[in-house]
């Protein structure tokens, strides 16, 4: 049995004017420690379908399931998102940041300000903690985001495009950084990205999605080779651009 | 040139423009008094209408000797503060309530539409009637006056709150007090703060006219006494003193904005 499941997935958007199919038949399934991405063009629901998972809202039908728990409306399962940008609120400083979470979750008013030095640490960045958000550069907001997301201990990781907003070399170094601490802490993770290459450098396996109504086109197995490396590693492997330029006549094909 | 004395100098145009400044706004307020005093001395303008600064002083002196002006003012500033506050927080409360329950937010719509462009002093008769012609219904028209102009800021700065903030919050599970409390109301503070500063002037207006109405104290019954009896060294003693005390609780409302808002 698979780790996340996702069953006969369809969801429609309603207003005024129309109903919209935003995703349709939906079937797909996630293994434990797996990294995955969703890519294709725009318009075709995989942001939608990565909300669904959080269980942020119920699909008009089918099933989200994480360890054969239904996702939405389940108070016990802890899940990390990462947006596009860090959304850090501005008026906390960024201890109170990254323990927003925890402080949430388990609903108690304990310090957990040990806890915050440790995770900056392992986000690679200096003790910051007591400064606010406005005072660090994007790079860092993003690397602070990922220690919020780490602090709870989520089950799995959903990224919605967490590095698009940020300068080419912080994206690059990031992107090596929660490689590196997924694979350290054994999560799950799921990334929806614009981005081919990225999805190429970071993931295991890469969902490739139709638009209008939102599809599952094909599903690319990321070869083994580059599964090992970092992501800015495996950009420079030869079997990277193989894969890439594969992926790419299915995307122009779809368009 | 080093850069130490390039920025003394810069620091220095700084001071100079600053000083510039301050004199032309002491020259204003001087050249504003100045005239008023001779147009009335040589009677340009009717003495017995204007006053002039020297006869408005005098009475000023004589009536803090006596005490009875710092009654008087006591008594306003009471009102207008305490109305003031009460404006305020009944008008967050409300937005509160409306953000809670979106659909009963579309209920009131057309309400508080209604409620927002009706004159708000032309209930102060209705309050006098129902409430008693005392201290608590000129309070009362003091906050009514503010309440749902700042329901109406407030509640769109608390919809206006960038929604992945609260996609943040909901991934952690939170609840929706929790969600008000840490993302809601924190970033809608400097809305609030700058309807703090608008309900300044408009709690002054509620209760200068309820004192109008009904009361036997206060500087609104100073200047409509001073009305009626032909008083306008009063009258325009009492404006002044309004003036200095609604700068006042303007300044102390920024001092306020400065501690309260640091980061957003």
């Amino acid at each position: 049995m698979s780790f996340l499941n996702v069953s006969n997935v369809h969801h429609t958007y309603f207003s005024t004017e129309a109903a919209t199919v935003a995703l349709k038949d939906i079937n797909l399934a996630i293994n434990k420690g797996e990294f995955v991405s969703f890519i294709g063009p725009s318009g075709c629901g995989k942001t939608t379908l990565l909300s669904i998972i959080a269980g942020l809202f119920k699909p008009t039908s089918g099933s989200v399931q994480i360890e054969n728990q239904d996702v939405h409306g389940n108070i016990d399962l802890s899940i990390g998102y990462m947006l596009q940008q860090d959304y850090l609120f501005p008026w906390k400083t960024i201890e109170e940041n990254i323990t927003i979470g925890l402080k949430l979750l388990k609903d108690d008013k304990k310090n957990y300000g040990n806890v915050a030095s440790a995770l900056l640490s392992d986000v690679g960045l200096p003790p910051v903690e007591k400064k606010y958000p406005m005072e660090l550069s994007g790079g860092m907001r993003q690397r602070v985001a990922l220690a919020r997301t780490l602090a709870v201990d989520p089950k799995i990781l959903l990224l919605d495009e967490p590095f698009s907003a940020l300068d080419y070399q912080s994206k690059l170094k990031l992107e090596d950084l929660v490689s590196h601490k997924l694979k350290e802490y054994g999560k799950t993770a799921v990334l929806v990205t614009h981005d081919l290459g990225e999805a190429i450098a970071m993931s295991d396996r890469i969902f490739l999605f139709s638009a209008r109504p939102g599809r599952l086109h094909q599903t690319f197995e990321v070869p083994n080779e580059l599964r090992v490396l970092t992501p800015f590693e495996a950009r420079a492997h030869s079997s990277y651009s193989t894969l890439f330029q594969k992926i790419w006549k299915e995307l122009e094909s779809l368009e | 040139m080093n850069n130490q004395k390039l920025h003394e100098q810069f620091l220095q145009s700084l001071r100079k423009e600053k000083r510039w400044v301050r004199f032309y706004q002491l020259l204003i307020l001087i050249a504003f008094f100045g005239l008023w005093e001779m147009a009335s001395r040589f009677s340009w303008i009717d003495p017995l209408i204007f006053s002039s600064p020297s006869k408005v002083t005098s009475l000023l002196i004589d009536n803090i000797a006596d005490g009875s002006i710092l009654v008087h003012i006591s008594y306003t500033l009471f009102e207008t503060v305490l109305g003031f506050i009460i404006g305020t927080l009944l008008g967050t409360i409300l937005a509160a309530i409306l953000w809670w329950s979106p659909f009963l937010s579309k209920v009131l719509d057309p309400y508080l539409v209604i409620l927002n462009s009706m004159p708000k002093v032309a209930l102060g008769p209705i309050l006098i009637v129902a409430m008693g012609p005392g201290m608590g219904s000129i309070i009362t028209m003091g906050a009514i006056i503010s309440v749902i102009i700042s329901t109406i800021v407030i509640y769109t700065s608390f919809r206006n709150v960038d929604a992945n903030y609260l996609k943040v919050l909901q991934t952690f599970n939170a609840t929706r007090s929790q969600m008000f409390k840490e993302a809601i109301l924190p970033s809608s503070f400097p809305t609030i703060i700058s309807t703090l500063k608008v309900n300044v002037g408009l709690s002054w207006v509620g209760v200068i006219v309820g004192e109008f109405l009904v009361s036997s104290k206060g500087l609104g019954y100073l200047i409509i006494y001073g009305f009626q009896v032909f008083n306008f060294n009063l009258v325009l003693m009492s404006l002044l003193i309004i003036a200095v005390f609604a700068t006042i609780m303007y300044q102390l409302v920024e001092l306020l904005e400065k501690r309260l808002i640091k980061n957003i």
